[in-house]
């Protein structure tokens, strides 16, 4: 009896969470900011300057979404999460939406309630080696010591893919990427699994990244992309459509140096036009105004930019476009017509 | 025959004792090289030491301060190849960051340098507590101390007035100062006794130093902790009025009653209103922007101050003969001591913003910092119920032959002894609980530890690692190292015995 009123209370105390949902977009406007969960720290995806500014792949994106929204891209606060405490931070509120480098899965998506607003980076895991031990392919790794994050996907992808080669291997269990980099190191682990652009960058801190080589196999998919609660609609196309508009931009040649010529006046190109507000009401749609999609990109750049500023080859982790090219150049990045 | 003597007439002269067995020679000898078993293990043990001490040495002797960046580093030492060395230029570059967190820096436009109130607030502390924790500082030197104090950091804030108000204090202090040191003790001592005025007392300010520094840290109105004062004198003044009519336990209760419905429904609107007709306040600061080190004492220092009283309230409520009191004292502390902190810490991040209305803001550091004290006063319970058992029975009897009441025997005669018996075990659970704060790095608060994962995830700084946990190491050693000392202090002033 006891118990059925203690999950009842649950059960309204979720209900009143839920609730509480519904209007995002106007709290983040009363607000002033844009609470957007990150990690506490990834190469390339977010960190803290010495002067206590976040810079990073997913930190951008989120400055764009502040600045489609509230017309100012360092209104926002960065809440660091924890890979424990990032989904209860969303579910709770604490958080107006994550971009935190989280894997779409269904049961994230289903389960946890939440709405994945789209792929901002196509991952997956992959094996770090030293040239030395002269293996060229993961499928030669068998009977291999292998550092791997404890409870974590990669766990569960690496005991699939050596079941699948029927090859053995034995587990360095570790915490941190740190952890990781330095066991490796020392030698305690022939091989470091984790995802390939956390490996490219592990890769880039070494002494001689030259005598060490990320195999060619990727054996898991890990499409990392912003999410916000289930039930907020609207609040989920303005994050979509925004992760979008950054995506079109590079599409349609917008960057952030001509972006200004090509706002002042409707162009040739209507669908230009349509996505910079100087033809149509795609922003009055979304519940904002005509050059929403102007702020979002001025804030750090197109898509390619912001890749290419944080991530990119010119860049200490030098990751190649891959995967994550535009649908033009053989990669998955793609954005729906803006129409 | 001439006068040959087979006893000396006088004494002859001291002479010094050979060589081999005093000073460094003799010492060694005794200590070091006294047999060959001990020759071998002493030679041994300094090869080891000059081993280690060499490696470090070497380690942390590098001119690479000014480096911007690991692969930098790199290069000044790159010369050498297979030397490692340290890459200080990661603590050059980030120990602002290290002590502040995030606090206002003023590098973003807009925004002031306020990292002064957090230092002031770290100096007053000083202040506060040094006539509590010691007996040997006089009172007038004690406000010579907080004159300083306040007088530099006017000083530093500038402007005409600041300036004005820094020379006046700092002038101040040198007066009080200088009176202080030339007056001997007895001439002073005399003119106590004659009815010259003394100083006020010096806890005065300890009092109002809780108040003061959540004010500094987290800025806002000045009427709040104002405010929250008023609570207490309006507590105490139903308390007076109570008491001799109703009886003190009944003013005890309504007493806090009184204060609790102040605190929770009125102390905002009174702040509120004040501020609005006289508006004085601080730029506030979120809870948000605190972190590294700054953060780690402030949970410390709130976790140990108000652990101690909690953790004596509930030794006592333990030992209690009335029922519902030692049921809930029992309960309290085992199921605190039965969970671990991270589960605590974890039910404070995530659950209780579940659970809690929808739009309450309840702010992430006052949650951490309620469980991290409800954890240390169940252990400090423990640590001090342990002092009350070493009592022996006589002391409780006797305190009852002399008619004191239970408060008045627990605060003359059984307090006193039992927490001198407990005091190592209340000082490590202190230096318990402060290290125990890096914990909350787990539910994403940047502490030290937080911090330095961050700082790694830096392109320039990614691959450091024992450069930052070396500088965070030394801080909390530092810390630590001075309660250890401070309780060993406090044992030697305390002894009474006649061992």
């Amino acid at each position: 009896m006891k118990k059925t009123v203690f999950l009842g209370a649950l059960t309204v105390a979720g209900m009143a969470a839920g609730a509480s949902a519904a209007a995002t977009l106007d709290d983040v406007k009363a607000r002033g900011k844009l609470n957007c969960g990150v990690t506490t720290g990834l190469v390339g995806f977010a960190a803290p300057d010495a002067n206590g500014k976040w810079e990073g792949f997913d930190v951008d994106f989120c400055r764009a979404v502040a600045a489609a929204v509230l017309g100012d891209a360092n209104a926002v606060e960065f809440v660091p999460t924890t890979g424990k405490t990032r989904f209860t931070a969303l579910a709770s509120g604490e958080v107006d939406m994550l971009a935190r480098n989280t894997t779409w899965t269904l049961s994230r998506d289903v389960d946890l309630k939440f709405d994945f607003v789209g792929v901002n980076y196509y991952d997956g895991q992959g094996f770090l080696v030293s040239k030395e031990m002269g293996v060229s392919s993961a499928k030669d790794l068998d009977g291999a010591t292998v550092c791997i994050q404890t409870g974590t996907t990669t766990e569960l992808n690496l005991a699939d893919f050596f079941r699948a080669n029927n090859i053995s291997y034995e587990p360095v269990p570790i915490e941190t990427n740190a952890e990781g980099q330095q066991q490796y190191l020392a030698g305690a682990c022939d091989t470091y699994t984790t995802d390939a652009s956390g490996l490219a960058a592990t890769r880039a801190t070494f002494e001689n990244p030259q005598d060490h080589v990320v195999l060619p196999e990727i054996i898991s998919k890990e499409p990392l992309g912003p999410l916000v609660r289930h039930g907020d609609n609207e609040w989920a196309d303005i994050v979509r459509w925004t992760l979008n508009a950054l995506i079109s931009a590079e599409e349609l040649g917008i960057t952030s140096t001509n972006i200004g010529e090509l706002s002042a006046a409707p162009g040739d190109n209507p669908e230009i036009n349509r996505l910079l507000g100087t033809e149509g009401n795609l922003g009055e749609m979304l519940g904002l105004d005509a050059d929403w999609a102007k702020r979002a990109i001025m804030a750090g750049g197109n898509y390619g930019e912001v890749f290419a500023k944080n991530i990119g080859e010119s860049t200490p982790i030098a990751l190649a476009r891959g995967l994550n090219a535009q649908w033009k150049d053989g990669g998955l990045i793609y954005s729906p017509p803006f129409r | 025959m001439s006068d040959l003597s087979y006893v000396r007439a006088e004494m002859l002269p001291e002479r010094a004792p050979p060589a081999s067995q005093v000073g460094f020679v003799g010492w060694a000898r005794q200590n070091l090289f006294n047999g060959v078993g001990n020759s071998i293990l002493t030679v041994l043990s300094l090869i080891f030491i000059w081993y280690v001490v060499s490696f470090l040495l070497s380690w942390a002797f590098s001119p690479t301060w000014n480096s911007a960046s690991l692969s930098e580093c790199r290069e000044i030492f790159g010369a050498e190849s297979g030397h490692h060395a340290a890459c200080w230029g990661v603590i050059n570059d980030r120990w602002q960051q290290l002590l502040f967190g995030f606090y206002p820096n003023g590098s973003e436009e807009g925004t002031s340098d306020l990292r002064w109130r957090p230092i002031l607030a770290f100096l007053l502390l000083f202040v506060a507590v040094t006539p509590v924790l010691f007996n040997m500082i006089s009172r007038r030197m004690n406000w010579v101390l907080l004159c300083a104090v306040l007088g530099l950091t006017s000083l530093y804030l500038g402007g005409a007035l600041g300036i004005v108000v820094g020379l006046a204090l700092i002038a101040a202090g040198a007066a009080i100062g200088y009176k202080a040191l030339t007056a001997d003790k007895t001439a002073r001592a005399a003119e106590i006794e004659a009815g010259a005025k003394r100083l006020p007392n010096p806890l005065i300010f300890s009092a109002i130093y809780p108040f003061i520094a959540p004010w500094l840290l987290w800025g806002g109105s000045l009427w709040l902790p104002i405010g929250a004062a008023l609570g207490f004198v309006i507590g105490y003044f139903v308390f007076r009025f109570l008491a001799p009519i109703a009886g003190s336990l009944v003013g005890m209760i309504v007493a806090v009653l009184v204060a609790l419905v102040w605190w929770l429904l009125l102390t905002v609107g009174f702040a509120d209103l004040m501020q609005s007709i006289i508006p004085i306040g601080l730029e506030p600061v979120e809870s948000r922007d605190f972190g590294g080190f700054m953060l780690s004492i402030t949970i410390g220092v709130v976790a140990i101050a108000c652990s101690l009283p909690i953790g004596i309230v509930l030794a006592l409520g333990r030992q209690s003969d009335l029922l519902i009191v030692k049921a809930l004292c029992v309960g309290f502390i085992e199921f605190i001591r039965g969970v671990p902190l991270i589960t605590l810490l974890f039910v404070a991040s995530t659950l209780l913003n579940i659970f809690m209305p929808p739009g309450t803001n309840f702010d992430i550091i006052l949650r951490v910092l309620i469980m991290v004290t409800l954890f240390a006063a169940a252990y400090m319970a423990e640590v001090i119920r342990g002092g009350l058992a070493a009592l022996p029975r006589g002391q409780y009897e006797a305190a009852d032959a002399l008619g004191l009441d239970y408060w008045k025997a627990q605060r003359l005669i059984i307090m006193p002894q039992a927490l001198k018996i407990s005091i190592p075990g209340i000082v490590s659970t202190f230096i318990g609980v402060f290290k125990d704060t890096v914990l909350v790095s787990i539910i994403g608060l940047l502490d030290p530890l937080g911090l330095s994962n961050a700082i790694r995830a830096d392109q320039a700084w990614n691959g450091v690692v024992w450069e930052l946990y070396g500088f965070i190491a030394l801080l909390f050693f530092i810390f630590c190292f001075s309660m250890s000392r401070y309780s060993m202090y406090l044992e030697r002033r305390l002894r009474t015995d006649h061992r």
